[in-house]
């Protein structure tokens, strides 16, 4: 079946197979950030935003996709290195397996909260498990990031 | 991860039944648990063209479609303004926002899990759902309902001026919960569900409690009356006792909370 997909401001047409899932649709076209963790739609990992929205792509058909546009961290590049020097700060970054669909996450709590408390930025992570850092590292983080961006732009 | 030959747009709720009548064809809501299957389909139809994935109020009902998200009904103004926070309760705990953003309102009544935070607060209010061929019907009638090859289209939720809480127990967060528990009241009458017992859930009711006593000899009765059972998140007897201690925490927030 055909499909017309926006990746990364870049729109795509391709022939695709009905059960091909976005994850391995968006790797096919480059994008290696998006990496497949538990595929049971638990960890997080493959965290994409689909029209801004955070969703699972080993668990979203790419058929879905078809009309849509779809951000990985190879689009926010710039945001996510901001980030992630906030990150590996803290030493919220061990081994990094969890951190592409982390940090995709976090870009969207940003775009949809303003201000959250501690409790709505756990609720909101709570979807990306990380096996390293027990998460304080992680949230300490996200809190400074929060901070440092009110500072830069209030 | 299921396999499939095809993909049908659907054009019309109608064309979907029609293509759901075939036993190898499949309707695909989020797709979340499907995902977790093996088996070989020739058709996945999708219903997201057919402008079920919206919330409609009416002065009398809620109408939502069967592609609303979790996520969705967990972040609706409308729905909080009238039911309170018992939305939210319900999906804040499943997975995470990136999973709530894909699983369907269709996809989790259809499955009818034991397990599930939405059949268990939603059986607490007053709903009905719109199937494609069979029409309404109480949702507490198609909780009970075999699986059949019928597409939910709809769901109506009255209102009626029905107060509802929820609460659920997890041995950690994000994980299915060991056991789930709705409480609402309407003209004096408590409706208590009991839901992840881990069988389907369960609504009994009781005239509304005034007293501390009343409220206790309910959460007793609640404990007594429902079977329990034992799976590799709790055994029967430990869910037995949370159901107390859930049933009380319900019954409790409608007594403090005169607005939701
Ligand atoms: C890892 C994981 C953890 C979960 N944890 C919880 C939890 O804690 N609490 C909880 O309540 N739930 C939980 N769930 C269930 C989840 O919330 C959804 O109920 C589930 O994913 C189904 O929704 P879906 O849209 O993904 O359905 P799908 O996977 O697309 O479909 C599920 C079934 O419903 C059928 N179907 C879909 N839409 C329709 C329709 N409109 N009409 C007729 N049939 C339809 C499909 O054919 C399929 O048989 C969990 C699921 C997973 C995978
Ligand atoms: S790989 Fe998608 S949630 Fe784990
Ligand atoms: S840093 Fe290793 S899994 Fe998160």
């Amino acid at each position: 079946m055909l499909i017309t997909v926006t990746i990364n401001g870049k729109k795509y047409s391709d022939d695709i197979t009905p059960d091909l899932v976005l994850l391995d649709y968006l790797r096919q076209k480059g994008c290696y950030s998006v990496k497949r963790g538990c595929e049971t739609s638990n960890c997080g990992l493959c965290t994409v935003h689909l029209d801004g929205k955070p969703i699972l792509s080993c668990s979203y058909l790419a058929a879905r996709a078809d009309g849509h546009a779809v951000t990985t961290l190879e689009g926010l590049q710039e945001e996510a290195a901001e980030f992630g020097a906030f990150l590996a700060d803290q030493g919220g970054e061990q081994c990094g397996f969890c951190s592409p669909g982390f940090i995709m996450n976090v870009l969207a709590m940003v775009r949809e909260l303003k201000n959250p408390t501690e409790a709505e930025i756990q609720e909101y992570l709570s979807g990306n498990l990380c096996r390293c850092t027990g998460y304080q590292s992680q949230l300490r983080a996200v809190k400074n990031y929060l901070a440092h961006k009110q500072e830069v732009q209030p | 991860m299921f396999t499939a030959q095809q993909y049908v747009k659907a054009a019309t709720l109608e064309e979907a039944y029609t293509l759901n009548q075939k036993r190898n064809n499949v309707v695909i809501g989020g797709g979340c648990w499907m995902k977790m299957n093996h088996r070989r389909y020739q058709t996945l139809i999708d219903l997201s063209g057919l402008g079920l994935d919206i919330i409609e109020e009416t002065p009398e009902e809620f109408v939502l479609g069967a592609m609303v998200t979790l996520r969705q009904m967990e972040t609706d103004e409308a729905l909080k303004n009238t039911f309170g926070n018992g939305f939210y309760e319900m999906t804040r705990h499943i997975v995470g926002v990136q999973f709530r953003n894909c699983a369907t309102l269709g996809g989790s009544l259809y499955s009818r899990f034991g397990f599930s935070d939405i059949l268990t607060f939603l059986l607490a209010l007053d709903c009905e759902v719109e199937l494609a061929h069979a029409g309404r019907l109480p949702l507490a009638e198609y909780a009970q309902m075999p699986y059949d090859r019928d597409i939910l289209a709809k769901v109506h939720i009255l209102k009626n001026g029905r107060r509802a809480a929820y609460e659920s127990f997890r041995q950690t967060a994000t994980d299915i919960p060991v056991l789930t528990c709705a409480a609402s009241v309407l003209n004096d009458t408590l409706r208590v569900v009991v839901g992840a017992r881990p069988m389907r859930a369960i609504c009994m009711e009781f005239p509304f409690p005034e007293t501390e006593e009343a409220m206790e000899e309910i959460c007793r009765k609640v404990q007594e009356t429902v079977s329990f059972g034992s799976n590799l998140r709790g055994s029967g007897e430990y869910r037995r006792r949370l159901a107390g201690v859930l049933c009380r925490r319900a019954i409790c927030s409608l007594k403090e909370d005169a607005v939701c």
